[in-house]
């Protein structure tokens, strides 16, 4: 383990944030396939990823090189490396990690933070508690088995002697790294805070107003930036006129941003740009720009028209993507078989701070403030649009006003660069919630065709399911149409029902909108399309829900896709540490029945629906119960998720993500649609673009956290696809409708 | 020449009478606190108060805050510990943070009318602050807490 852990000089990193004579100390990510001797090893390319450091006045400072956007992380890894090290969390400060490679990964999305970094954690905490007691040991001159490290010091048992981590940083610092032997990780009976959790760091900054977002980076001498973008992707500028913009009082110019031409990636769309002395007097300018635009291949884009499209496609045969056995045959000598086709629109993320930076270009480098998810894009896409070199961006992390994916685009610090380079003035961009809404990276449409054959007892026999949707693959290569292999392992090829004959598919769809992931991707239609489908089915086998469901999981086992034609990447990580076990689902699935009191009578007014599903490695299942109105309102008195993702390492902040994945999974069944019509979208607030408020979310989410002794996976996504299905088989259950196409405000329940 | 008070700070503004006071607190005084969130008084996120009413910043011209006390969430309480502040903590309300400082100069609005509020009435004051993190179920218990009644740390 000390392999991967390197004593560093404070001059390597974070100037003035540490001390002299702190001691510092730096993991690095070892790659599986990288040597193991520690001189092999330094000549390989490992990344640095996290620091740690103690001053000679005790204060420990743990560098979170994870971008906070609500999860807690910013909390919780801090958190478990203080634990490791024996510190008192009060004298701990997290400080936020510029972008550099040597952290290695520092894009937080997919649900990883707590998956890839808390073995890494622990190892570096306990590395930095051995260095603590052996540089006590040494100035006792005792053994280091009579020593131990408690809250902050280490104390010398035999005669009571004590060594606070302050006075120990400096003669730690000269201490050799300890042997992988010596290293001792703590037990979990002695953990001080993993497991238990701690209130998250930013909490009190965020209850005074003092908290830093992208929309409140400045430095002085900041000029606002307003940009007028093509309403159509792929639009050019055919003429403008600035001259009334420029009249406007505040405003200082009016610059233009080049079009950008697909793929489009991550680059600034371009557009006309006007700089003001702050940000209402750019906005003003703006409204003055009389602009012409040639509108491009995408103004036949029509979401009315293109859903048809979507569902001829997923109606005839397409791509397999996993066979077993044979479906048609299996068809053919059913005793009865069902279709159903859904549907699901485009979304977007609508997080509460729009894309927002802040740019400052000088001398052939520049400093960004963003609010970023993905700081290493960052410093790509702004060195390409600047044409200078990755490390020539420095890229300051805010926290972020939400993300749910959308600040892993960094389009938008991308215009604040160039407009900071052609105007030689620091340069803030921040969004409206119009142009948020507009030019968004936007969840992928989709429609799922399903045929299924039961046998006489209800059981089923075959199992057909095609989906079609325009893939986030079209962003970075504009002919891509089929499903990445990534899309199709969320919640598709990874269909976990025992049924003797399955065909997945998949169909080509092309896009006429930026596509890019959103809380859970894929996994949120094919687990609603997946989710329903098997509702349907024990409807017409006049079976319990909750009863046919883990009838038709079947024997609890580790689904092996190897056979069946399927790649399966399993988010990255190997099957034999993160098995998709059907076990663990059906654990989660009893539990939230359970909790729930799925079986129990309720008054006729309510009705409960189901879904359970795994996603980035986790385990979740939803019970909702609804209340129908006789005028056809809709409302959640109640909704219980069970969680199963290895033991919660900060089990309030799992909670917490759950809690919300219960809105914004609401949200998703209930209100959320993106429409285009002429390949403008038509939404642009919150107005036509609904998101859940306190009178229309879930009044009460129950999270249930099932002891499990997994390794530990994330919590920021997987709570989220079970919501939409699980509330619609509730619809069902109240009102004996099916309906197949979200968001429910577009159905009529009554 | 718009004269008004900030948190308690007399204060001159000589520029375009129809800015709304938002922009004026954030990128005039840097006071950024209050957040920018909609544009069109949808989601809240801007909510400071106006004489001790909450009020839209976003929608609030600087002519219409002429003459006014303005409170913003930095001047809510001077240590940062006024009880809807310190419940929030207690009850761990904030994931983003973002529409917070909304949420709760909306919530002290509430109490100061209403210091026992039912579920009714925060439904009613507060549904028109968006929070996109879902933090509802707990900016409910918070509320509560503040007002005096019993309500379990989530720690």
């Amino acid at each position: 383990m000390s392999d991967r852990v390197q004593l560093a000089s404070r001059r390597d990193f974070l100037n003035g944030v540490f001390s002299a004579g702190a001691l510092i100390l730096g993991a690095r990510i070892l790659p599986a396939a990288a040597p193991e001797s520690n001189e092999d090893v330094s000549k390989a390319t490992w990344n640095p990823s996290i620091w740690i450091g103690v001053n000679s006045d005790g204060s420990v400072i743990l560098v979170a090189h994870r971008s906070e956007m609500g999860t807690g992380i910013r909390t919780s890894l801090p958190m478990v490396l203080a634990d490791e090290m024996e510190a008192d969390w009060s004298r701990v400060r997290v400080e936020q990690a510029l972008a550099d490679k040597k952290y290695g990964s520092q894009d937080t999305d997919g649900s990883c933070s707590i998956r890839d970094f808390y073995e890494t954690m622990r190892e570096t905490g306990a590395t930095a508690r051995t260095l603590l007691l052996n540089a006590a040991a040494a100035q006792w001159k005792a053994p280091v088995n009579e020593c131990v490290a408690q809250n902050h010091q280490v104390i010398h048992r035999p005669s009571g002697r004590k060594l606070g981590y302050g006075e120990l940083a400096a003669p730690a610092s000269k201490q050799p790294l300890p042997h992988n032997s010596t290293i001792e990780l703590k037990k979990a009976a002695d953990f001080r805070y993993i497991g238990k959790g701690v209130g998250g760091i930013d909490v009190k900054d965020i209850c005074t107003g003092k908290a830093g977002y992208g929309f409140d980076a400045y430095v002085p001498g900041t000029l606002y930036a307003s940009v007028e973008r093509a309403p159509v992707l792929g639009g050019t500028l055919k003429s403008f006129d600035d001259s009334a913009a420029k009249q406007v009082k505040g405003v200082q110019q009016v610059v233009t941003i080049d079009a950008a031409k697909p793929p489009y990636g991550f680059q600034a769309l371009g557009g006309v740009a006007v700089i003001g002395d702050n940000t209402w007097a750019a906005a003003q300018g703006r409204k003055k720009l009389k602009i012409e635009w040639e509108s491009g291949p995408n103004a036949i884009f029509q979401t009315d028209s293109y859903r048809q499209n979507l569902i001829e496609t997923a109606t005839k045969p397409q791509k397999v993507v996993r066979n077993r056995g044979d479906v048609e045959k299996a068809f053919t000598g059913a005793a009865q078989t069902l279709e159903a086709t859904y549907y699901t629109p485009l979304l977007a993320h609508a997080p509460m701070e729009p894309p927002a930076a802040l740019a400052w270009y000088k001398d052939g480098k520049v400093e960004v403030w963003a609010a970023t998810q993905s700081p290493a894009d960052v410093q790509d896409t702004v060195a390409r649009a600047l044409a200078i070199k990755p490390e020539d961006v420095i890229c300051h992390v805010t926290l972020l006003g939400g993300a749910f994916g959308r600040k892993s685009k960094p389009d938008y610090v991308a215009e604040a660069s160039i407009l900071s380079k052609k105007v030689g003035k620091p340069i803030k961009i921040s969004w409206t919630r119009e142009e948020d809404i507009r030019f968004d990276y936007y969840h992928s449409t989709s429609a799922m065709h399903f045929k299924a054959g039961l046998d006489a007892s209800g059981k089923p026999v075959a199992w057909l399911q095609r989906s079609v949707f325009p893939p986030i693959g079209s962003t970075f290569d504009a002919s891509s149409t089929y499903a990445g292999d990534g899309e199709m392992d969320m919640g598709w090829t990874d269909m976990p029902f025992d049924v003797p004959n399955l065909r997945a598919e998949n169909g080509p769809a092309k896009a006429h909108v930026r596509i890019g992931w959103l809380r859970s991707v894929a996994n949120v239609y094919h687990a609603f399309g997946v989710q329903c489908f098997i509702d349907e089915l024990a409807a017409a086998a006049k079976q319990d829900p909750v009863e046919y469901w883990l009838a038709a999981l079947g024997e609890s086992r580790k689904l092996n896709f190897e056979n069946e034609q399927a790649k399966y990447a399993n988010y990255g990580k190997p099957l034999k540490d993160y098995p998709y076990d059907t076990g663990r689902l059906r654990r989660v699935a009893e539990t939230v029945a359970e909790k729930s009191g799925w079986a129990n009578k309720r008054s006729s007014k309510r009705s409960v629906g189901f879904a359970a599903h795994r996603s980035f490695l986790t385990y979740a299942a939803a019970v909702v119960e609804v209340e129908v109105t006789s005028d056809g309102k809709l409302r959640i008195p109640r909704v219980d998720l069970a969680v199963d993702c290895g033991p919660a390492i900060n089990p309030d902040r799992v909670k917490a993500q759950f809690e919300g994945a219960s809105v914004f999974g609401a949200g998703i069944a209930l209100l959320g649609e993106v429409t285009a019509a002429d390949g403008r979208v038509e939404q642009g607030n919150f107005n036509n673009y609904q998101v859940p408020r306190m009178n229309d979310a879930p009044i009460e989410t129950h999270v249930h956290i099932v002891e499990s002794d997994a390794l530990p996976t994330g919590v920021g996504e997987p709570g989220v696809p079970p919501m939409a299905p699980a509330i619609y088989n509730a619809v069902f259950a109240a009102t004996g409708k099916r309906l197949r196409d979200l968001p429910l405000k577009k159905q009529k329940l009554s | 020449m718009i004269q008004l008070k900030v948190n308690g700070v007399a204060r001159q503004y000589s520029g375009e009478a129809e800015m709304p006071l938002l922009w004026y607190l954030r990128d005039e005084l840097q006071l950024t606190g209050s957040k920018f969130g909609c544009g069109m008084g949808l989601c809240g996120a801007c909510t400071v108060h106006v004489n001790g009413e909450a009020a839209r910043s976003c929608l609030t011209p600087m002519s219409a805050a002429a003459g006014k006390n303005i409170t913003t969430i930095e001047g809510l309480n001077p240590h940062g510990t006024h009880a809807l502040q310190l419940a929030w903590e207690h009850v761990q309300v904030p994931q983003c943070g973002y529409c917070q400082a909304g949420q709760i100069m909306q919530a002290a609005a509430l109490l100061k009318q209403k210091p026992k509020p039912t579920d009714q009435d925060i439904d009613d004051a507060m549904s028109g602050n968006i929070c996109r993190c879902g933090t509802y179920q707990r900016i409910r218990q918070a509320i509560k807490l503040a007002a005096g009644e019993k309500v379990g740390s989530n720690l």
